[in-house]
């Protein structure tokens, strides 16, 4: 596999009137293409502040990060699904599009059809407040996945969502994102979705947050849901617990 | 649909308390008026100072058969929509400069702060002298009042954007202008609107303070011109057709909001 992102020696301090804090601190990674890589650490260790860097939102202050070609397109998912509710779905789903004025028939129809895919076609002129969660998240990855994204950048999608929902929305997204072949850097402070949906995973130490460890996840099954009662799950889920244990205070 | 006898009862007697209020509401001002007419008439309150309900009802008769009724309140209605239109265009384009230049906001808070604190009156004076003793000062007393408060509340309505919002915008490339035109404004639309509402009070204060100060025409101009003459039936008449304009215009401005929020 090829890479498709390279990350070197990048760092980001924040400047305050009480100092400077440093947030990421030396952080070298490799991404290949097609590949789901997990970052977890405790909450406030950095790890949003990389993917805001990934994402153009935010400058690094010092280290590099190259993709594999210059106009790389980069598909953001946030906390929340961060749907517009005075937008139907529709225009939810097209508003990547819209701002990155790319919303020609073709990329409409091809939202359509993402929509029809993933069982949204009987909601496209509903407003999303008419939605479960589950499947405004889904709204929300689609309008990400509109803009056929080289790589998916998931900065913690499933935080709002309650626990059922949490493994039912995830089990889908990573259905979704094997089946377009994305790669994808997803951020997560949970443990168990991390190893069941990745393969790696990339432990973060508290701030300034640096690498830790990095897991190679090779899990028997296709389910991230039925991986979580394999043995190797279990083994690993220990292994980062541990890496994180001395970070909770 | 079908309905439990508990839940039957709780209905009606919501009704049933909805309506005792609205017929405590008339009541109150049915017996605040017949105490008035029959305190007047017995002359317990001295009629030349506190005149009475059948006098400002005469007293608005005999204006608006003179023909000055109308000219009064047409001038003062004119006022108010020039100058509730002016201070709204005025105060969401001043508070989208401000949103999009934090720095300028910072500068300008403390003014905003001194100006939306001062008894915009004191300034009567030096408007006349600035503007002259005409509609032009009338309306610039109004847009002191009403234009703060609208900059104050738009603006602030913008500032609870959500970030995360921003953030997906951004990582789209959106730029300044798309971030305003596709989630700023349209996500503020319910402050804007009910900006609308307190804008409207505001303004109506402005006018009648500007009228007071500088006018010859207008339902301000009836009330000053009546205290002159020491004729309290006019003043009266032109407090009443004020509360009655006052009224109107508050129920105009909530029927906006409703059908503009329709979709919120």
């Amino acid at each position: 596999m090829n890479d498709i992102l390279k990350i070197v020696n990048l760092e980001k301090s924040y400047y305050t009137k009480d100092g400077e804090i440093k947030a990421i601190k030396d952080i070298t990674l490799d991404v290949k293409k097609g590949e789901i890589v997990t970052i977890v650490g405790t909450s406030g260790c950095g790890k949003s502040s990389l993917l805001g860097i990934l994402a153009n939102i935010d400058k690094q202050t010092s280290g590099t990060y190259v993709f594999y070609k210059d106009d790389v397109t980069i598909g953001y998912m946030l906390q929340n699904d961060a749907l517009f509710p005075w937008l139907t779905i529709y225009e939810n789903a097209i508003l990547g599009l819209k701002i990155a004025k790319k919303d020609s028939k073709e990329n409409k129809d091809y939202v359509l059809r993402l929509l029809k895919n993933y069982n949204l076609e009987d909601f496209i002129n509903k407003y999303p407040n008419e939605l479960s969660g589950g499947m405004k998240q889904r709204v929300a990855l689609i309008r990400t996945l509109a803009l056929k994204p080289d790589i998916l950048l998931l900065d913690e999608p499933f935080s709002a969502l309650d626990y059922q929902s949490r493994l039912a929305v995830s089990k889908d997204v990573f259905d979704i994102i094997k089946k377009e072949n994305i790669t994808t850097i997803l951020v997560s402070h949970d443990i168990a979705e991390a190893v069941s949906l990745s393969n790696r995973v990339v432990v973060l130490a508290k701030r300034p947050c640096f690498i830790k460890n990095i897991y190679d996840i090779n899990l028997p099954y296709d389910d991230p849901i039925v991986n979580r009662k394999s043995q190797e799950f279990s083994i690993l889920y220990d292994k980062i617990w541990k890496d994180l244990d001395e970070y909770v205070s | 649909m079908n309905m439990s006898a508990k839940q039957k009862e709780f209905l009606q007697k919501e009704k049933r308390n909805k309506i005792f209020v609205h017929l405590m509401q008339v009541l109150i001002v049915v017996i605040f008026l017949i105490s008035w007419e029959v305190l007047a008439n017995k002359k317990v309150l001295n009629p030349f100072i506190f005149s009475s309900p059948s006098r400002i009802v005469l007293t608005i008769k005999k204006l608006f058969l003179e023909g000055s009724l109308i000219n009064h309140i047409l001038t003062t209605l004119y006022e108010i929509v020039l100058a509730f239109f002016i201070g709204i265009a005025s105060g969401f384009l001043i508070a989208i400069l401000l949103y999009e230049v934090k720095t300028l906001a910072k500068i300008l808070d403390p003014f905003l702060t001194m100006l939306n604190s001062l008894p915009k009156v004191a300034l009567g004076p030096i408007i006349i002298i600035w503007f002259g003793a005409n509609t032009k000062a009338i309306i610039v007393m109004a847009l002191l009042i009403n234009l703060i408060v609208s900059i104050v509340n738009i603006y602030n309505g913008f500032l609870g954007t959500d970030d995360i919002k921003i953030k997906l915008l951004q990582s789209f490339g959106a730029s300044k202008w798309q971030i305003l035109r596709y989630l700023v404004i349209p996500g503020s639309k319910r402050t804007i609107v009910t900006s609308l509402k307190l804008n409207i009070s505001m303004t109506l204060i402005g006018v009648i303070m500007g009228e007071f100060l500088v006018s010859k025409k207008g339902i301000g101009y009836l009330i000053i011109y009546g205290t002159q003459v020491f004729n309290l039936n006019v003043v009266m008449a032109g407090i009443v057709i004020l509360i009655i304009l006052s009224f109107l215009l508050y129920e105009f401005v909530s029927l906006l909001e409703k059908k503009l929020l329709k979709d919120c």
